[in-house]
């Protein structure tokens, strides 16, 4: 348990640093494990309360189930909820079997881009984590971006203790990361200690499946498991040795590399 | 090899660091590969795709991640990686070994609370070997293994081996830095990583697995006195909350706080959490933490809480070894921002002691540029005074980094406190404001109930600027708008409270300055906004300026300087008047001096945006 509160207090302080830093700030949100638990982390870092909008970029193909979950915590956390969506590429017809990278590129990075654009976020708070792929390993707390949205990964500033970089020109906008340092199976200890609600497409059913892993529902398939508890799966998660994206169609190949390098998240 | 699964108690941070080539990124694969760490299909996805390029399976490619960094056989950028032995999990950083990267080796090496270091046995000890010591040290990474790696290149001979642990060795205690072990692997074939090494029976100590389960936990900070830094204050409900990280030592609900440098003083009200029940009575190290106080003071961000038993140092100028990253040099003379923990303040390096040559440590004088990627002897002066401490005592609030323009340009650690010419009086106002006798209303309660801030106005200028006419018109505008202002003559203090001085006594600045400024520091406690010239000073007002501000710090100065012609400016002015005055116009500028900074509201009836807004 000591380990969760020292990530805790780690993304927390990411956290405030960001609040301090900058003025338009959002928070983006999937309504997976992981953004959620990074939601419940600014309800910790601002003592219940979330001082910043929210930001869901909606493909149109997410599985119900998770709107559902969306409005319901909107409502009783009282959060300012921002959806943003790529209509003209939607109208236009874009979907998976268009190729992914280029319907990721399309809803999503595109989707995020015109929404920051829109509401003139310089700040974006994301919870990717250094041990889901190997280009998220090699992000900073806070992350630049350039005013195409674009990652120069060649020239990443230092990070030196708690010392981040918080000054920009005018025109860069910045990706916050808190969640860097946890792993998949820190996300599911820390939802069971503090008892976050999480959606249930993440537990067995009783068809013995769940989903490890949340996206577009024809780009992402469940996982054979038998686990009906967040104990289970952490049980699970410790002998597993399948990567947990395995079941994300946007990896393969070089896949993540182009997409991040491009503005995704 | 089974995997051990257990459940982690704890985890640590290892940094690997070494020269380029010498085989980083190897032993991390080896390390993973061997203890069956790897996801399924991971090393044989890797494989196959060698085989498909036509090039040699290597371990390093299973965390160069970049296609450039594979193409190119380098690491570019560190990498996280987890991994769980024993009962711990590890984030195991790999850091660039490429000069070029240097900045991303230490970023790494900053997060890490333990390092390997790398030395290739055929090459030896080399440029990046020496930098990477050096830099681990001055980054506080006291805990280390240097593994000397491609053992088998040289036909596993002790001799090689034993050769290297002595030049290495004797490199790092010129810098009192000692590595807990020397192992002899070769990270290609899986000599002494996670398994003992057949061909090298004459070593007998730890594998690198088995120094990692050695690395220590950093000993507890909680045990040393208390510096939170104060990071933001929060106003989201009827709470005001004073939010920080503790970097060391405890704070307990009902601690008397000290708040430097501006020696405010409160008590611990609560300690305030989220979905934590029951609510906590105490912090400590390491924790980010939100207090409230029993009074309601104004804090700012950047000032550090302590015990008064225990205060950090408080001056403009320091001593410290620094570590340059940035593309443009560091300049003597040059404008820099300082941040020290949460602290941001203006700065410039005063003197460049001496450059250190990594290399062999030889020291090079009289340098007015820090070159990129070079380690020196500094100086810096702050435009304003900071808490801080040493950093051989407290190690978050005895380091700090430098920004140049927008970007982290440097990190260094402070070695020396440099006292400066106020050291005595603000010694002096800090035993005055600690045992100032409060009454019944705070400085708190009267801004509320005036409307603004107490502060004091200050004209500097020469003779016939037209200090004085200024100062009466500001006072009287102040008055008509509702403020609570009130012009200080000088001439009526000399005429007073001086009558006990001799003509020869009344001339010494700096015992007038203080009278002056204690008197100033009184009407301030009354809630006043202070308007005044340095007449009484006459041309040596500029001597008179600083020992003003510290007596009455932390109240807001406003400088106005008034001048004829261009000449060079006090120190901190924040307002000049050069030349024919639009009275009017003057007083306005004044004035929006004041709302800038957070002195009066913007509207007459409003109440100020600073700190009662959060």
């Amino acid at each position: 348990m000591k380990h969760l509160r020292q990530l805790e207090d780690q993304s927390v302080y990411i956290l405030r640093e960001a609040y301090k830093h900058f003025d338009n700030l959002g928070m983006l949100w999937s309504m997976g494990k992981d953004s959620t638990v990074l939601l419940w982390l600014a309800r910790k870092a601002f003592f219940g309360h979330v001082p910043f909008p929210l930001l869901h970029v909606d493909t149109s193909y997410k599985i119900p189930a998770m709107i559902e979950y969306r409005d319901r915590l909107a409502r009783e956390w009282g959060l300012d909820l921002v959806v943003g969506q790529n209509k003209e590429a939607l109208a236009a017809g874009m979907n998976h079997t268009l190729g992914r990278v280029v319907c990721c590129t399309a809803l999503k990075t595109n989707g995020l881009k015109q929404l920051l654009e829109h509401k003139g976020y310089t700040g974006v708070i994301l919870g990717v984590r250094a041990d889901e792929e190997g280009t998220r390993a090699k992000e900073r707390y806070f992350s630049p971006r350039d005013k195409h949205g674009d990652w120069d990964f060649r020239d990443q500033p230092p990070e030196l203790w708690d010392q981040y970089k918080t000054t920009f020109p005018p025109g860069t906008h910045i990706r916050i990361h808190p969640l860097l340092d946890w792993t998949e199976i820190n996300i599911w200890e820390y939802i069971k200690l503090e008892n976050i609600p999480f959606i249930d497409l993440y537990l067995d059913k009783g068809d013995g499946t769940r989903y490890r892993s949340l996206g577009c529902a024809p780009c992402t398939t469940p996982i054979k498991s038998t686990a009906k508890s967040v104990d289970d799966i952490i049980e699970e998660l410790r002998h597993t040795t399948v990567a947990e994206r395995s079941g994300r169609a946007q990896d393969e190949g070089r896949g993540m590399e182009m997409l991040r390098k491009d503005g995704y998240m | 090899m089974n995997m051990v699964v257990s459940k982690p108690s704890e985890s640590l941070n290892i940094v690997i660091v070494g020269h380029v080539d010498h085989g980083k990124s190897t032993l991390l694969g080896r390390l993973y590969a061997d203890t069956g760490s790897l996801p399924d299909g991971k090393l044989e996805k890797v494989q196959a795709i060698c085989r498909q390029q036509g090039k040699e399976f290597e371990y390093a490619f299973l965390f160069d991640a970049f296609l450039e960094e594979q193409e190119q056989g380098i690491t570019i950028d560190t990498a996280r990686t987890f991994f769980i032995w024993k009962g711990r999990q590890y984030i195991i950083i790999d850091a660039p070994g490429h000069k070029e990267f240097l900045k991303n080796m230490i970023s790494g090496a900053a997060r890490a609370e333990a390092a390997i270091l790398l030395i290739d046995a055929l090459e030896g000890v080399k440029e990046q070997s020496k930098k990477h010591g050096y830099l681990l040290s001055l980054l506080g990474v006291r805990q280390f293994a240097v593994v000397v790696n491609k053992m088998d290149l040289i036909g596993y001979r002790q001799d090689v081996f034993d050769g290297i642990e002595k030049e290495y060795r004797e490199f790092l205690g010129q810098f009192k830095a000692a590595p807990t072990h020397f192992i002899p692997v070769s990270a290609k074939l899986g000599d002494n990583i996670a398994n003992r090494s057949e061909a090298m029976s004459w070593y007998t100590g730890p594998t690198v697995l088995d120094t990692l389960s050695l690395f220590k936990k950093e000993a507890a900070r909680s045990e040393q006195p208390l510096r939170l830094p104060v990071q933001d204050v929060y106003k989201f409900d009827a709470r005001r909350i004073i939010t920080g990280r503790i970097t060391a030592g405890r704070v307990k609900v009902g601690d008397h706080l000290v708040f430097s440098p501006s020696n405010k003083r409160a008590n611990v009200k609560s300690v305030e959490a989220f979905n934590i029940e029951p609510q906590p009575m105490m912090g400590e190290a390491g924790q980010s933490i939100g207090v409230t106080l029993d009074e309601q003071i104004f804090v700012e961000r950047g000032e550090i809480a302590s015990h008064q038993e225990q205060l950090p140092s408080v001056s403009t100028a320091f001593r410290a070894n620094v570590f340059w990253l940035g593309k443009r040099a560091l300049e003597k003379g040059r404008k820099y921002l300082l941040r020290v923990a949460t602290k941001e303040v203006d700065c410039e390096v005063a003197a460049i002691h001496r450059i250190i040559d990594t290399m062999d440590l030889a020291q090079q004088q009289g340098s007015n540029t820090v070159a990129k990627n070079q380690v020196a002897e500094l100086t810096v002066r702050t435009k304003m005074p900071l808490a801080f401490d040493l950093s051989s005592s407290f190690e978050a609030t005895g380091r700090f980094v430098l920004v140049d323009e927008y970007d982290i340009a440097g990190g260094g650690i402070i070695t020396e406190l440099v006292r400066d010419e106020q050291e005595f009086l603000r010694e002096e106002a800090r035993r005055r404001d600690f045992a100032w006798v409060k009454g019944e209303v705070g400085i708190e309660d009267r801004a509320k109930q005036y409307g603004h801030r107490a502060a004091v106005v200050l004209f500097t200028g020469g003779r016939h600027t037209g200090k004085s006419f200024l100062a009466r018109k500001l006072e009287g505008r102040l008055v008509a708008d509702g403020r609570h202002a009130y012009l200080l003559d000088g001439e009526n203090l000399r005429r007073g409270l001086d009558a006990d001085l001799s003509e020869e006594e009344r001339g010494q600045t700096a015992e007038m300055a203080r009278r002056y400024g204690e008197v100033a520091r009184v009407l301030i406690d009354t809630g006043l906004i202070v308007v005044s010239t340095t007449n009484p000073f006459g041309l040596a007002y500029r001597d008179a300026v600083q020992p003003i501000r510290t007596l009455v710090h932390p109240a807001p100065v406003i400088a106005v300087h008034m001048c004829k012609t261009d000449e060079e400016l006090p120190p901190n002015t924040d307002v000049v008047l050069n030349g024919p005055m639009d009275v009017d116009l003057a007083v306005k500028q004044v004035m929006d001096e004041l709302k800038r900074r957070g002195v009066l509201a913007e509207a007459i009836g409003s109440k100020p945006t600073f700190q009662y807004s959060i």
